[in-house]
Formats: structure tokens, C-alpha cells, sequence
């Protein structure tokens, strides 16, 4: 159950996308957020499908994981479908009570949710092709500029990775003291509300009592070794940028400009 | 008294169709007699945690079948807990998972989802202390001022105050100094002992296992390598070797005579054996060749 969190799920493998520079896919994960927004019209949405999915076959991620990442925002997903289904006026087509469901309605229910579903499936794929750690790395250098109105960079950055870090510790951790007292017959899985909400206190306690000892064991860990933030601080593994990395975002960039081109010659579905 | 647990054609897979996919368990079949005191001895990542952990279904079977005197433990879902309270599982470092104010009540734990009465629970809760050596004086503390060793001892107590018919302990002894191992091993014999129940010892201690199991289960590579009596297992010293696990230090011994020629007999694994052999020997005059 705790193993299907996907946000920062890591899918390791050797694709281009893979092995794209993670500032370089940072921002082209941002330009297509963009060019999702710009989209008005069939042709658009069009595009930004197969954008999408032909991103995902290069990374050769399987497309069942995008189903993966969806599963948890549906809810979401379901009433924004809903909400745009019955409150866009227009040609009325369906009509029961004071509800009324119109052409417009429907259309824009549809588009909203593959809306939607791009962006979900699109920045997932930033998080399946990059590891954490270069992840982090990416946004640290992508922020440095701020670190000029004393903006705390590094800290944020190292905050960040060690969270990241400790996210599958911590699962795993759970999972484990679940298992002991599921061993003592906790049952977690039946009862009321207020019964399970109970059955919770047994793995709490265990679980946020190793989350400080970890805490303070890292922090010892890093002041052995001298860590003093970010000043000076030179890094293992530099960044450059690859031709690849140019032709990734000439292609993302022609995206969006035939985006905007369509929205020009197609006009607007938004009416 | 028959065969307790038995397992047929199990095999388990970690994160399926995914790339992190790995087999944990290989089509194992092993059938463990009640009364017994089996050693499980392997590598780290040989499967062995896996094992134990389809022994009170907290893993259910990719693949085969769990039985439970005879019984499929997943033929019904809801009988699982009950398959549970009676196949007591003590994991490793199980000190981290207490989490009551007092020692008494963190005891209690397991006997209370039984359902049991106050009172019942009153005297299990002592009997579990007294049995893994604790003093009442303890059973009002709480269980985070107690040092380490105290700690785990209180955690296995949580188990045996379910009173399991089988009782399996991952690694009881892992991070204690060598008095705390002694001590925490000896009351687990006694407690068998005792009790007449059956144990499961998951250790990496070839000497351990060589002084308290009746039986010795060798995993290696999600397979079952060895289940023989002590003997006949560590007679297979070579092969024990080649997959990169040893012998018990008194078998060394032994073997390393034997090549400069004292014949000593095969199958010594423990002290009081070797002790034995040798006084055997030197009483019998038999000079080394």
C-alpha cells in the first residue's frame, strides 16, 4: 500500500531522457506546464498528448505508470470533470431539475481533464527519468541566482535532498514496524474510524521516535565530517550541457511555438 | 507430534513487473516438526527474513502454499490473526517497536488483541517478564529508560505473552555485547525447554546455532541449500565454504587435528563434544600417527 507513492519515484534507465542535464529537463518540464495552459484548441491538445506519450516511449517508461501517478488525485480529476459538466453555460443538451448539462460543458469537462492528465503524466516523467539526488542538484543550480538576495540556496537544496533521502527510509521503516505489531495481532484493516485512527498509535510512536534518532545520528554524522554549508563547497559531479540537451529543447520550443501557432489559425474553443 | 508448519512449492517476487523485480524465495518446500529448535543460518539476502515472514502469513505467497497443522493459513483471510497470536514473530531489532508508557502495558499488547481477560493478561504479562528475565520492579517503567539489552528483552517478551505454539526470532542477539547475547540466547533454550514448543533462531552465529538447534536450515540464494540435523550439516563443511558461509569454530578444530593426524570421530560441532572426543583419545593412548 505504501509502495504505490510514486511522487519521486525514481525509474532507473539509460534513455536520452535519462541522461538529459536535470536543469535542462527541469525547465522543459516547466516550458510544457506552459505550453499545457496555452493550449485552446483540439489541434493543441492534440499535441500535447502525443508530446507526451512520445516522451514517455523514448524514456521507455511504461505508459501504465502514468495510470499509477493518476491514482491518487481522481478524486480531483472527478470534480473538476464534474464541476465544468454542469456549471458552463451554453447549448443546453441534457436538462433534470435545476442540473443542465451543455455542449460546451462537455467539451470543456473533456479537455480540462486531459489537461489534467498531461500535466500529471508529464511531470511525473521528470521525476521517473531523474534521480532525487540529481534532481536537487538541478534545482540547487538553477536557484543560485537568488542566493545573491541572500536567499538560503544550499540549505534549502540540502534540506531537500536529505528529505528526499529519507523518504524511502522512512517507508521502509514504517513497513517494517507495521509488520512487528501486525506480528502482535494490530489490526489495522477493520473497526471504525476512531478504532483504526487507535491502531495508528503503535506505529506512530515507534516511527516518529526513529525519525529523531535519525535526525540526530545525520546531523552528528555531517559535523564529523566537517559539513559548513555551502561556501566553498566544490562539487563531485559537474553539470554540461550536451548537444543533446540543445536538440530537447529546440524540440520542446517548436511544441509550443506550433501551440501558439494553432491557437492563432484554429481559434479557441473557449469561445 | 507431527508436522507444525510446512511449506510447498513457495515462491515470493519483490516488486513484480517492475525493474526492482527480485525473487526472494525459490519454490521452497520444507516441513518443520513440532518440538523442534531449528537454526536458520544464511547470507544476507538469502531469503531468510523473507521465509519467516510467510510463516505467520505477513507475506502472502507469490506463488505456493503455507500450511499451519495441515492448514492452508490463506484459505481464510480472517483467521489470519489467529495464525499470528499462535506463530509468534520477534523481528530483528524488535526493541524499536515498543511504544507504550509502561513495560507492563507494552507487554500486554499482544495478549490484549487476543481478546483475553484482565487477568489472564495480568499473569502472561509476568510470566512472559519472569521467562526472558525481568524483574517486576521493570514492569512499571517505561520502556525507554531501559538500556538496550532490557529493551529487546521486553520486546520478546511482547511475543511469548501470546504464548505462541511456534516462535520464531530473527536475529535476537544482533548488536548486544556478549554477556547480553548469552544471556538472551540461554533463556531462549530455557524457555523451549520449557515450554516444549517450537523455535525458529534466525542467526549468523554458526556457534550459536551449533549449540542450541536440533535442526539447521541453510538458505542460499532464495533456496533452501540444507534442513538436516547439526551433524549431518556441518559435516558438509566444503560446500558450507564454497557459498560462503563457515563452520562452527569447534568443527574447525576438529578438522584441523584430524590433518595432523588425530582421529578425532566426524560431526563434532560443540565444546562439550570436542572436550569429550579428546579426553576420549588421550584416556584411550591412541598415539597421533
Amino acid at each position: 500500500m505504501l509502495k504505490d507513492i510514486t511522487i519521486g519515484q525514481y525509474f532507473p534507465g539509460t534513455s536520452v531522457i535519462h541522461r538529459l542535464d536535470p536543469r535542462m529537463k527541469i525547465v522543459l518540464t516547466i516550458v510544457y506546464v506552459v505550453l499545457l495552459f496555452l493550449v485552446e484548441n483540439l489541434a493543441g491538445f492534440v499535441l500535447s498528448v502525443v508530446f507526451v506519450l512520445a516522451a514517455y516511449l523514448i524514456a521507455r517508461i511504461p505508459v501504465k505508470m502514468i495510470a499509477k501517478s493518476i491514482k491518487p488525485i481522481l478524486p480531483i480529476l472527478l470534480f473538476t470533470m464534474l464541476l465544468n459538466l454542469f456549471f458552463v453555460r451554453g447549448t443546453v443538451i441534457w436538462q433534470w431539475g435545476v442540473l443542465e448539462i451543455t455542449r460546451e460543458g462537455v467539451r470543456l469537462s473533456v479537455l480540462m481533464v486531459i489537461r489534467i492528465l498531461c500535466l500529471i503524466a508529464g511531470t511525473s516523467l521528470l521525476t521517473y527519468t531523474t534521480s532525487p539526488m540529481t534532481l536537487t542538484d538541478g534545482i540547487e543550480r538553477l536557484l543560485k541566482p537568488l542566493g545573491k538576495v541572500h536567499f538560503p540556496v544550499h540549505e534549502l537544496a540540502m534540506m531537500m535532498t536529505i528529505a528526499l533521502r529519507f523518504i524511502p527510509t522512512l517507508v521502509e521503516e514504517t513497513e517494517k514496524i507495521m509488520a512487528a505489531q501486525k506480528a502482535r495481532g494490530a489490526d489495522m484493516e477493520t473497526g471504525s474510524l476512531i478504532h483504526r485512527a487507535k491502531a495508528l498509535v503503535p506505529i506512530l510512536i515507534p516511527l516518529f521516535l526513529s525519525a529523531f534518532r535519525r535526525a540526530e545520528e545525520l546531523a552528528l554524522a555531517m559535523e564529523c565530517r566537517c559539513y559548513h554549508g555551502g561556501k566553498g563547497r566544490t562539487r563531485m559531479k559537474q553539470m554540461h550541457l550536451a548537444p543533446r540537451d540543445l536538440w530537447a529543447l529546440l524540440l520542446t520550443a517548436a511544441a509550443l511555438a506550433a501551440v501558439i501557432v494553432c491557437n492563432i489559425f484554429f481559434g479557441s474553443l473557449y469561445g | 507430534m507431527g508436522t507444525i508448519l510446512t511449506l510447498e512449492h513457495l515462491t515470493y517476487t519483490y516488486s513484480p513487473d517492475t525493474p526492482f523485480e527480485k525473487v526472494a524465495l525459490d519454490d521452497i518446500d520444507l516441513s518443520i516438526e513440532a518440538g523442534e529448535f531449528v537454526g536458520v543460518i544464511g547470507h544476507t539476502g538469502s531469503g531468510k527474513s523473507t521465509l519467516i515472514q510467510h510463516m505467520n502469513g505477513l507475506l502472502q505467497p507469490t506463488k505456493g502454499r503455507v500450511l499451519f497443522r495441515g492448514r492452508d493459513i490463506w484459505e481464510d483471510k480472517k483467521k489470519l490473526r489467529q495464525i499470528r497470536f499462535a506463530v509468534g514473530l520477534v523481528f530483528q531489532y524488535p526493541e524499536y517497536q515498543l511504544f507504550e508508557e509502561t513495560v507492563e502495558k507494552d507487554i500486554a499488547f499482544g495478549p490484549t488483541n487476543m481478546g483475553l481477560s484482565p487477568d489472564e493478561i495480568k499473569g502472561r504479562v509476568r510470566e512472559a517478564a519472569s521467562l526472558v528475565g525481568l524483574p517486576e520492579a521493570l514492569l512499571k517503567k517505561s520502556p525507554f529508560e531501559l538500556s538496550g539489552g532490557q529493551k529487546r528483552r521486553v520486546a520478546i517478551a511482547g511475543v511469548i505473552a501470546m504464548r505462541p505454539q511456534v516462535l520464531i526470532l530473527d536475529e535476537p542477539t544482533a548488536g548486544l555485547d556478549p554477556r547480553g547475547r548469552e544471556m538472551i540466547l540461554r533463556q531462549i533454550k530455557e524457555y523451549h525447554t520449557k515450554m516444549g514448543n517450537t523455535v525458529l533462531l534466525v542467526s549468523h552465529s554458526m556457534d550459536d546455532v551449533a549449540r542450541f538447534a536440533s535442526r539447521v536450515l541453510v538458505m542460499n540464494r532464495s533456496r533452501v541449500f540444507a534442513y538436516d540435523t547439526p551433524e549431518a550439516v556441518f559435516c558438509r563443511g566444503g560446500e558450507l565454504r564454497e557459498i560462503g558461509l563457515s563452520v562452527p569454530q569447534m568443527t574447525m578444530v576438529a578438522d584441523a587435528l584430524r590433518q595432523r593426524g588425530y582421529p578425532l570421530p566426524e560431526g563434532i560441532y560443540t565444546v562439550e563434544q570436542a572436550a569429550q572426543a579428546l579426553l576420549l583419545l588421550f584416556r584411550g593412548g591412541d598415539a597421533p600417527c
